[in-house]
């Protein structure tokens, strides 16, 4: 981290976020000029007030031209950011990032992700040509290695273990049907839950999120000039990416009971944000529940439950919307779907409504610390982000 | 001396119940169950596996050339030699010819072999396929034999004499394109080659000043189910020396059969045996080999004897049909596979067949791929190769993927770490969904990934150590 760090520095001063769902009707440039001007329109400016752009999108478009092309911006930097599934977070770091050098005071930063046209069901990567030795194994999959490790490192036994995971996709959806912009706006009972198909052993279908289309996006600017554009901006305190060497398939010593990108990016936010006790000190958390094992790790990789603890957190209703420490108050990735691009941006979303007091039905008391995390690649590689905001400068 | 030094033989670990095939039809077939080499096993797979049962104890740098004999090779056009040798780390200098076409194929590279200088790896193997419901399908089974053949103290059977001879005769015949071997009527074939065995039999004991009451085992591998008794019958073979063609337990594996009961004879044999191997298609191969006391040193194997012990027989006809790609599937709703980057291949050659990572010269960690830096300590290009492959190992966590594509759903796909270090995420293969278990002991397995664009995909996966 530089002397000066990001803490205070920007402030999101509009945001839009478009319902994610399966868009049959709309493309990706529709996506990107609604969720632009809802965002322009939020934050009271013109297209021609933004400075620069970063785009997040890991498939649906290359370069920044996807973006300037359906706005018709006026020849201005745009950047396409893909850094996985946390492209969207990441498009958000860089921009925040041009601000605070000073070299620009208004930028957008947008995500998008088409993932409904491919036709196929789940996500769809185009990669580059290899020798082609690499496992057979699915995304659900990949994350699944997490759950028998941590039910035995633990002494869960198989039942108990697949109840804790129940519990977290329950919670997911619980307050997803509160939130009219999921993909999924039903409550969903604990056995239909645990009864779900097998698709990657303990995981059932309904242990992963969903597959949508969707685009979210933040007007950030200068936090000295933040007020010039509404009453309660959101303070950037700390942005943090890690990507992981991959030490965790060669080396013995990772036990895939945790993410150490997640250990590391966490605590280098804490830090650049002067968290001393994540558990006290943060009141939401918007994480990366791709899949119900991964959140359980996340609580205990972020320091919101002890090691080895998480599990009995989760049936304490420790995360829950009236719990200690809400995670994933709009519904997370269970409810929300995941179309890459966007999905970091809507996480900041709903720390920003929850800031402003518009989060309705999900509105917390008076948060005033959330922390955003994404991660993009497997258990033992990958991308991950910790963001913390804030309703006041601190 | 010349003869043999060492054998090894794989057979697969699904069996078909010949059983489920009558139920299947209702017609009736032949009693018993048949090796199925399975979905991610092919010619070449198989006599890799065989070649690493034969070269226990043995060291891989002593073998100066290669005959590979199969009728199901992968490619119509590109060899196979090089991924044989590089997976069993044979010197990149390996003399190699691959013979294919006859089901003599395995039993001439034997021959020739036998009359060559140096020491020759002799691998057979098939997967013949035939047509559902026919008498082929009864009968046809999958597997691969290897021998060591060369001289010195270590031959445990010493040849005393070969012959071949060339009998021009349509009897079954495969042609490009075909899915299936075509026969002629089988009783035209069958006392034609009896009559022709029978007399070139003679004929060679004759020349030993032999008869055939002085061997102690014969092994016959002819067409057909009953064919072999027959010859046995008109040759004066009695009950006791006729070597079981283990068709109950394998069935009639093409290339590989003979050498299949050549094997099963060795380990039942004692020093001083004499064993006669009779192999007919098109032509007659004759070997008679003297059995010796150091057939008492051959290190412990798998062979014909253990193999048939380990298998997995509720192999359902439906997976046997999809497996064989008998039966077309509706492909999975996911983008077609991309072939495989032949540079990338080309690049990784020795690691990907003869399964070498590096291990680093600062701080000892192995490591599996290969790394140009040390995942432990950082250390750029100070690394040295290090074979993963014969190294006990087990699983950390494991998977079982159904929405991963593929003809054995579920893929089970585990973490896998090796003693003395180093760690690998792998396929684990042959082993039931409800066997597997954090702890569970694995070996490595040779096997053919996938096929894409012609291009067949050789890498190892993991199976459960039995």
């Amino acid at each position: 981290m530089g002397k000066q760090g990001i803490r205070d520095r920007v402030a999101v001063v509009g945001m839009g976020c478009t319902r994610f769902a399966e868009h049959w009707d709309k493309s990706v440039d529709d996506l990107l000029v609604e969720v632009a001007y809802d965002a322009l329109d939020d934050a009271g400016i013109l297209p021609t007030d933004i400075e620069a752009a970063w785009l997040g999108t890991m498939n649906s478009g290359v370069a920044g031209i996807t973006l300037s092309g359906p706005l018709k911006t006026k020849y201005i930097p745009v950047t396409r950011v893909e850094n996985m599934c946390a492209t969207g977070s990441e498009a958000f770091r860089n921009a925040c990032y041009a601000v605070a050098s000073g070299v620009f005071d208004v930028v957008l930063a947008i995500g998008v992700e088409k993932l409904k046209d491919s036709g196929y069901s789940g996500l769809v990567s185009n990669r580059p040509p290899s020798d082609g030795t690499s496992p057979n194994i699915t995304a659900p999959a990949s994350f699944s290695f997490l759950a028998p490790a941590y039910f035995n490192k633990y002494g869960l036994d198989p039942k108990q273990g697949k109840k804790v995971l129940s519990r977290i996709a329950w919670k997911n959806h619980k307050n997803g049907s509160l939130n009219p912009k999921a993909q999924f706006r039903n409550e969903v009972s604990l056995e239909q839950i645990e009864k779900s198909p097998i698709i990657a052993s303990p995981l059932g279908i309904m242990d992963c999120s969903g597959v949508a289309d969707g685009a979210s996006a933040a007007v950030i600017v200068r936090s000295e000039d933040a007020h010039k554009y509404r009453k309660y901006p959101m303070y950037v305190k700390a942005l943090s990416t890690v990507a992981g060497p991959g030490d965790g398939r060669i080396k013995q010593d990772f036990d895939f009971t945790s993410i150490r990108e997640n250990i590391v990016a966490s605590n280098a936010a804490y830090k650049e944000a002067g968290i001393e006790n994540p558990r006290e000190e943060i009141d939401m958390a918007e994480v990366h529940d791709c899949f119900t094992p991964t959140e359980l790790v996340i609580y205990e990789d972020l320091g919101f439950s002890e090691r080895g603890q998480a599990w009995k957190d989760v049936l304490n209703g420790d995360f829950d919307l009236d719990g200690r420490l809400p995670v994933n108050p709009d519904g997370g990735l269970k409810s929300f779907g995941h179309p890459i691009g966007a999905t970091g941006l809507r996480m900041l979303y709903e720390m920003y409504l929850q800031f402003q007091g518009k989060a309705g039905k999900r509105q917390l008391d008076n948060p005033k610390i959330g922390l955003t995390h994404n991660l993009g690649g497997n258990p033992w590689q990958c991308v991950s982000f910790v963001s913390i905001v804030g309703k006041e400068i601190s | 001396m010349k003869g043999i030094i060492s054998y090894g033989a794989y057979i697969p670990y699904n069996r078909l119940q010949r059983s489920r095939i009558k139920e299947f039809f209702g017609t009736s077939g032949l009693s018993g169950e048949k090796s199925v080499a399975g979905y991610d096993e092919d010619s070449v797979s198989m006599s890799v596996e065989a070649a690493i049962d034969c070269l226990q104890g043995f060291n891989a740098e002593q073998i100066d050339s290669v005959f590979f004999a199969t009728t199901t090779g992968p490619y119509t056009e590109k060899s196979s030699i090089p991924t044989i040798s590089k997976a069993l780390d044979l010197r990149a200098g390996v003399k190699g010819i691959e013979a294919a076409q006859s089901l003599r194929a395995g039993s001439s590279s034997l021959l020739v072999a036998l009359d060559q200088e140096g020491t020759t790896l002799v691998l057979a193997s098939d997967h013949q396929l035939s047509g559902p419901g026919g008498t082929n399908e009864q009968l046809f089974g999958d597997g691969a034999v290897s021998f060591i053949v060369g001289t010195g103290e270590d031959v445990i059977a010493k040849v005393v004499d070969t012959t071949s001879v060339q009998v021009e005769i349509i009897k079954q015949w495969r042609n490009e394109g075909d899915p299936f071997v075509q026969n002629w009527e089988d009783r035209f074939a069958s006392s034609v080659y009896t009559t022709k065995i029978y007399e070139s039999v003679l004929e060679f004991l004759d020349n030993n000043n032999l008869s055939i009451s002085d061997i102690s085992k014969v092994a016959i591998s002819a067409p057909g189910t009953k064919g072999y008794l027959k010859i046995a019958k008109s040759l004066g073979v009695s009950k006791e020396q006729i070597q079981d063609p283990l068709f109950d337990q394998v069935g009639q594996t093409g290339s590989s059969h003979s050498g299949l009961m050549l094997i099963s004879a060795l380990e039942e044999a004692k020093p001083g045996d004499t064993i006669l191997v009779v192999n007919f298609a098109e032509g007659t191969d004759i070997m008679l080999y003297q059995v010796t006391d150091s057939i008492a040193k051959l290190s412990k194997r798998r062979g014909v004897r253990d193999y048939i012990e380990v298998k997995n027989n509720e192999l359902s006809y439906a997976d046997y049909l999809k497996w064989k790609e008998i039966i077309k599937m509706e492909p999975p709703r996911r983008p077609a596979k991309e072939r495989p980057s032949a540079p990338a291949l080309y690049r990784n050659y020795d690691q990907n067949l003869g399964f070498y990572g590096s291990k680093c010269q600062v701080c000892n960690t192995p490591q599996f791929p290969k790394q140009r830096v040390c995942v432990e300590c950082q250390t750029k290009d100070k690394m040295e190769d290090y074979r993963f492959f014969g190294r006990t190992a087990e699983i950390v966590t494991f998977t079982l993927d159904y929405l991963a594509p593929t003809p054995a759903s579920p893929a089970l796909v585990a973490v896998i770490d090796f003693e003395g270090g180093g760690r690998i995420i792998s396929e684990v293969t042959d082993c039931d969904p409800a066997e597997i278990k954090i702890g569970m002991d694995v070996e490595l397995t040779f096997r053919r990934l996938y096929e894409a664009g012609g291009i067949h995909n050789y890498f190892w996966k993991v199976r459960p150590k039995r």
